[in-house]
């Protein structure tokens, strides 16, 4: 599904700052890795760099989704691919109404493959289907995108915008962050029922709590711009226990 | 609205936009007209009627030559051709340039010794003559606030509310032919210094003719305590309304400002000449707001508002900012360019316009944005729409001049049809005479915020969606900060969108 091959990617305005470096991965259909890593192991450029925001250079190695060269393509088209990316912080856009955002997303997207657009009625039984089980209410989807939501709406809204999207690529950037433990359970059942053989995930997240909720098949640590040790879930565990100062050390 | 439910709608088109257009453009509300014994200066327009209304508003002599000076040079100007307008002749001869209710002969000394009928009407049109706090109608606001309100009733102003409290803060909020008695030099010194009397044909009209308007002046570092508003209603038959409008706002000053217009359903068409100046100094800000819905004529295009209207903020010193929002809904013939003169460095100037032409109506309409000062901002995003008959132009100039280095204009414009006998068209001038300014047009992006734009193409809109669909959100949220307790036409325009629009 997602292949990365030794990237290497530095700000665009310094390139000085080095931040990823030779960093590999490859994902298949239907499996779930999770990267974990200290702040400002380059965890969120990796994100970023993946999804196409400006602000990087990438000087060596490369990404592919299916195949198909993600770094050559513009950033709706890596969408219209099947990448998603729920951010860490979701960005607020004031006057547009959630739902309008949205519907214009899925169809942007349904456009850009070929299908047929989703009419009014269509996209309003499957987006309502879908906000209840997030527990989001008819008031959410009216409102502003993210304009004055808590931090477990925003993230919450995030989920509900991967659930209608149905990408392929799911990549979750800290996603736990800012959520109770309420939060956390709902967004992480939001996941999860998204599994199937066909979606992968990557969970980006500094912590092994939203691990025990969202079961990775693979964990890589990440530190420096490299991923310095991959392994099953114990290694969260291992993470959890003992910090990432040892395996930091040991790399090194 | 016959014409509108048989149409046959583009695709894309939003269902409850074009019901938006049709329940507004329906049924003018404010079409009814006071009964009230008026006294008239005689029709026709010479310097007798000059100095009559000069006169009348025991004006001192320099302003009657100012004047003077102005109605001699508007009858060596002629009417303006190159809107895209059909205009027919207008005898100035046939109109009456003075018409006060006999009831304000002798000036009430305050709004409580106003006749009735006059406050009815103003109760009628759901204006807030009395100081009290108003409780918003409005959707998501649910504090009161004060607003205060300048009725002007065709050439004379009945009275301005809550003149006390704003005393206190240093505001000074009156009529205009008040400051002239009040604080002359203040007027003498702003008067014409951003609108020249000889500026165009309709200006050296309005400098000649003008009877009453609004005056605001606040003072270095005040921020205005409360929204000023003047509600400007025509009544009389075949009478013109020159109202004059001047708002001086000093260092670190900061004011909103709305004003509003009806008028009664007439066959005759009626004149609308008037001229807003604005002056700003260093580090201060005007927010200037307009729901024009004055009378546009009936189904048939008889009747309704010529409206000639100059509009011109200058941003004097370092830092001053204005921003221009209008709503335009009303008039038979709509031609207005609110214009922002950034002459300070680092200044800015916004100006954000809906303009709905139905029936017959015909509007242009747009802005100016003269870049003098170095780093200078302007941003103008205008939606026109058109539906019946109605022709709606959009004519807007930058103009980047030498020394405005490091300037920038963002500008979008969209208009949507709503059947196939009306027309939109976009006519906008670009001058730029420096090499490091930049004027963007359209889908551009560096105007709007890159997170919003990165978050919009992530989720698969392409550039130019993204940005329509933030400056689209953007307008809405300008229409809601509109102070628009007694302009609810504007509420309902929030629900209006440009999908289906034409760039």
């Amino acid at each position: 599904m997602l292949e990365i091959n030794n990237l290497h990617a530095e700000l665009e305005d310094d390139s000085e700052v080095k931040i990823l470096k030779g960093l590999s991965l490859t994902i298949n259909p239907g499996e779930v890795h999770a990267i974990m890593g200290p702040n400002g192991s380059g965890k969120s450029t990796l994100s970023y760099v993946l999804s196409g925001r400006d602000g990087y250079e990438v000087t060596q190695g490369g990404a592919t989704l299916e195949g198909a060269d993600l770094l050559e393509m513009e950033p709706e088209e890596r969408a219209a691919a099947g990448l998603f990316l729920a951010f860490q912080y979701p960005v607020e856009i004031p006057g547009v109404g959630n739902m309008t955002f949205l519907r214009t997303a899925v169809n942007a997207q349904r456009k850009a493959r070929g299908e047929e657009e989703l009419s009014a009625g269509e996209f309003l039984k499957i987006i309502r289907a879908k906000a209840k089980e997030l527990q989001i209410d008819a008031d959410m989807l009216k409102r502003p995108v993210n304009v004055g939501f808590s931090g477990g709406e925003k993230k919450r809204n995030e989920i509900l915008q991967m659930a209608m999207l149905e990408p392929k690529m799911c990549i979750l950037d800290e996603t736990d962050s800012g959520l109770d433990v309420d939060a956390m359970k709902l967004v992480s059942d939001g996941v999860n029922a998204l599994r199937d053989a066909g979606r992968s995930f990557l969970v980006i997240t500094h912590y092994q709590r939203l691990l025990n909720h969202i079961k990775p098949d693979f964990v890589h640590i990440m530190s420096e711009g490299r991923i310095i040790k991959s392994g099953g879930p114990e290694l969260a565990l291992e993470v959890e226990e003992n910090g990432y100062a040892d395996l930091m050390a040991e790399a090194s | 609205m016959v014409a509108l439910d048989e149409t046959q709608l583009r695709e894309g088109v939003d269902r409850e936009t074009v019901e938006t257009v049709q329940s507004m453009a329906g049924t003018y509300k404010h079409g009814w007209e006071t009964d009230i014994e008026m006294e008239f200066a005689p029709k026709g327009l010479n310097e007798d009627i000059v100095r009559l209304i000069s006169e009348k508003n025991k004006e001192p002599e320099w302003l009657l030559e100012w004047r003077l000076e102005a109605y001699r040079r508007w009858l060596t100007m002629e009417s303006p051709d190159w809107a895209m307008l059909k205009i027919p002749e207008i005898d100035y001869q046939e109109q009456y340039y003075y018409a006060k209710p006999k009831s304000m002969v002798e000036k009430p000394k305050s709004l409580d010794d106003v006749d009735p009928k006059l406050l009815e009407t103003y109760a009628k049109l759901g204006i807030p003559l009395k100081e009290q706090m108003i409780l918003a109608g409005v959707e998501g606001a649910d504090e009161g606030r004060k607003v205060a309100v300048d009725a002007v009733f065709d050439s004379v102003s009945l009275g301005t509310t809550f003149k006390d409290e704003l005393k206190k803060a240093g505001v000074i909020f009156c009529s205009i032919s008040e400051a002239v008695q009040d604080h002359p030099d203040l007027v003498k010194k702003y008067l014409g210094s951003v609108v020249p009397q000889n500026d165009n044909y309709f200006a050296a009209l309005n400098s000649a003719v003008f009877s009453d308007g609004s005056f605001v002046y606040i003072p270095a570092g005040v921020k205005c305590p409360m929204e000023l508003s003047t509600y400007f209603r025509i009544n009389a038959e075949n009478t013109g309304q020159f109202e004059r409008t001047l708002i001086v706002a000093e260092k670190g000053a900061s004011v909103s400002y709305l004003e509003g217009c009806t008028a009664p359903k007439r066959d005759t068409t009626q004149l609308h000449a008037a001229v807003v100046e604005i002056v700003i100094l260093e580090d201060a800000d005007v927010k200037y707001s307009t729901v024009q819905n004055w009378f546009p004529g009936d189904e048939n295009g008889k009747g309704g508002i010529y409206n000639f209207v100059t509009k011109r903020a200058d941003c004097r010193e370092d830092r001053a900012k204005v921003m221009w929002t209008q709503v335009e809904t009303g008039s038979a013939i709509t031609w207005k360019y609110p214009s922002c003169i950034l002459r300070g460095d680092d200044t800015q100037g916004e100006f954000y316009s809906i303009a709905i032409a139905n029936n017959w109506q015909q509007a242009d309409t747009g802005t100016k944005m003269v870049h003098l000062g170095k780093n200078s901002r302007s941003r103008i995003v205008s939606k026109g729409i058109s539906a019946g008959h109605a022709q709606n132009t959009y004519r807007g100039l930058v103009s980047m001049h030498p020394k405005a280095t490091n300037s920038r204009n963002y500008t979008q414009c969209d208009s949507l049809l709503i059947g196939d006998k009306c027309g939109a068209h976009t006519v906008p001038y670009i001058e730029v005479r420096n090499a490091s300014s930049r004027v963007e047009h359209e889908a551009t992006t560096s105007k709007v915020d890159d997170d919003q734009l990165f978050y919009c193409r992530q989720r698969g809109m392409d550039e130019e969606e993204a940005v329509a669909l933030v400056v689209n959100g953007f307008c809405k949220e300008v229409l809601q900060e509109l102070p628009m307790e007694f302009a609810m036409e504007a509420q309902a325009l929030v629900a209006i969108s440009l999908e289906g629009s034409v760039g």
